[in-house]
């Protein structure tokens, strides 16, 4: 439905978007993820042919975006990632308008503006002016807009973007019905959003795809890593000494604690077990060791991963500098690494906690 | 066939906007009430002037209602359309920036000449409306006045005073593409109209030749013979070249834009 072949777009010397290919199949709910200034944006407008690429073929249901754009633009509903609507016009005129520049017929035009305010579930607020309504509501109107036409592509930027909890669910469950009538593109930066709606997730970082699968199994490539995370109640220093001798432990990194408990999370080698003999070590040593659970990583793991990484490494991670010392260890006596590959060039920024 | 209704939706929705803020009634009121001032001079001038006993045998000729009262009113709204089109104009593309639904026209299937030609009907016919609703001051004298002056120069007026205003709110409009800021958009307007406009005072029969290009191209001194009563084809021409230069900077500025984002 949507084939995107070696898309380029540059400003000067910066790439915004440098060779992103992928297609996505009738009725597919595609999430589009990536960090601010990945080029998620830049991408849609071009599908949506706001924007025009400077190399790359777009092909949507079937028209080329920059030979027939208005045939493209027909079977493309766009959401913008600020929902494109006119303050001083009522819901009802406003959709009107749509309607007519979108070329829905003159006949059809009432019932397909029902429906849209249906489905949006705008009825209540039908002959309100946009410019009174709440963002929540703003963001509904633009879905309405998008869905109007019944086209048979809807590109989404940032759907849930700044609505309550409530209103991200209820927006979550009209995309998924929404898919299989429509082929769909959305792009977020909230990751449970994609494994929940999405059938496919294509993460792009600097203007490029980095990754491409389920939601399921990008999860998956790097759960079986066996990562597990300790508490012991000891200082880090003290900590680290009880564990530098444990086989088969490629890095140890410190992820908070206090005064009274360190928190170390452990990674090993691929395919070792390493968590009878963690907890052995520590023991051994005379520590308190208060829990141990495995990592199973999360979708945001995975994405920090992705986006933060180089593509190539994310098979085989990359093992980081180990043993950081934190606050807690003297100065100029920093714990010995085990024998250890070359330390990779850029550390590994500390991930968030969960 | 869907050109039209394309234009029409984008015309419309124009008209949306002009009466669902103060615009269109501001600018209704400035030029209603500044054209009844106007009026009321010349009218009053007329007075004088026809009550003068000066005339008579060998006197100068009486004075023609024509010349006295609806010329000089009409020239001077030619001044008026200055500083009321930049109100029409301004926000024509800034706003649609600004607001972020420039991306609803730019993705929808309309072309560019669609949504410029929506937009500069939506401002001429405020205008023309502006015009035709003024002019209800002249039927006054239409129905007193013994003899009747003659309405033909009067409706070539009006014609001049709406072709001159179309190629300010064709300038105008490509302005407005210039910028987010409707503000900027609208004192861009303004100066230039002005520039404009006084290019006009630099026609006299003794300038150089590269001087009477530049009057040439003052937009109101094609006015004359129109408010006269003097319909001339090269007037015509010349107001329709410059809307429709006006309107060919404006699109291709919008279209420029889908490269520059």
């Amino acid at each position: 439905m949507i084939e995107v072949a070696d898309l380029r777009k540059s400003y000067g010397r910066f790439d915004a978007v440098s060779g992103v290919s992928f297609t996505v199949g009738q009725g597919e709910i595609l999430g589009f993820l990536g960090p601010n200034g990945a080029g998620k944006t830049t991408t849609m407008r071009i599908l949506t042919g706001f924007m025009a690429a400077t190399s790359g073929r777009v092909t949507v249901a079937g028209h080329d975006v920059f030979k027939s754009p208005l045939e493209a633009k027909r079977s493309v509903g766009y959401l913008p990632e600020l929902p494109p609507v006119y303050p001083d016009l009522d819901v009802t005129s406003f959709l009107d308008f749509c309607a007519r520049i979108k070329g829905v017929k003159p006949a059809d035009r009432k019932s397909r503006i029902d429906r849209a305010v249906e489905k949006a579930r705008l009825g209540d607020v039908r002959t309100k002016i946009i410019g009174r309504l709440s963002k929540g509501f703003r963001q509904r109107v633009g879905i309405a807009q998008a869905i109007l036409a019944d086209p048979p592509v809807l590109i989404l930027d940032e759907p849930t973007a700044g609505l309550d909890p409530q209103q991200i669910i209820e927006t979550r469950d009209l995309i998924k019905s929404l898919g299989g009538d429509h082929t769909i593109i959305l792009s977020t930066h909230i990751l449970p959003e994609v494994s929940m709606t999405c059938h496919r997730v294509v993460i792009i970082s600097k203007g490029r795809v980095v990754a491409e699968d389920t939601p399921q199994n990008l999860t998956a490539r790097l759960s079986s890593q066996g990562a597990i995370r300790v508490q012991v109640r000891a200082d880090t220093r003290t900590a680290f000494d009880a564990l530098r001798d444990v086989e088969g432990i490629v890095t140890v990194n410190p992820r908070g604690g206090d005064s009274d408990h360190t928190v170390l999370e452990l990674e090993p080698l691929a395919g070792v077990d390493i968590r009878a003999a963690t907890a052995r070590a520590i023991i051994g040593a005379n520590i308190d060791l208060l829990s141990l659970t495995q990592v199973s990583l999360s979708l945001e793991d995975v994405f920090l991963e992705l986006t933060t990484k180089d593509a190539a490494t994310i098979s085989e991670v990359a093992p980081a500098p180990i043993f950081t010392p934190i606050a807690a260890s003297e100065p100029g006596d920093p714990p010995a690494p085990p024998q250890e590959p070359a330390p990779s060039a850029e550390p590994t920024e500390p991930k968030e906690t969960h | 066939m869907s050109t039209f209704t394309n234009i029409g939706a984008i015309v419309r929705k124009e008209w949306q906007h002009y009466f669902g803020s103060p615009i269109a009634y501001t600018a209704l009121f400035t030029w209603n009430a500044l054209f009844a001032v106007f009026f009321q001079f010349a009218l009053t001038y007329f007075l004088e002037a026809s009550m003068n006993p000066g005339g008579g045998m060998g006197g100068p000729p009486k004075p023609n209602i024509n010349e006295w009262i609806f010329r000089p009113t009409l020239m001077n709204m030619a001044v008026v359309a200055l500083f009321v089109a930049p109100m029409l104009t301004m926000r024509l593309f800034a706003e649609e920036q600004r607001q972020g639904t420039w991306e609803l026209l730019a993705t929808s299937p309309i072309t560019d000449w669609q949504i410029v030609l929506g937009k500069f009907f939506g401002a001429v016919s405020v205008y023309a409306l502006m015009i035709a609703t003024s002019l209800l001051n002249f039927a006054v004298i239409f129905y007193y006045a013994e003899p009747r002056p003659e309405w033909k120069p009067v409706l070539t007026g009006a014609l001049a005073l709406l072709l001159m205003g179309s190629c300010f709110i064709a300038l105008g409009a490509f302005l407005s593409t210039l910028t987010r800021n409707q503000i900027v958009a609208g004192i861009l307007s303004f100066c230039l109209f002005l520039a404009i406009w006084t290019l006009s005072w630099l026609d006299n029969p003794m300038a150089s030749d590269p001087v009477k290009v530049l009057a040439y191209l003052g937009v109101t001194n094609h006015m004359d013979d129109m408010v006269k009563g003097v319909l001339d084809t090269k007037d015509i021409v010349f107001y329709l070249s410059f809307i429709g230069f006006g309107l060919f900077l404006t699109q291709q500025s919008v279209e420029s834009r889908r490269w520059r984002e």
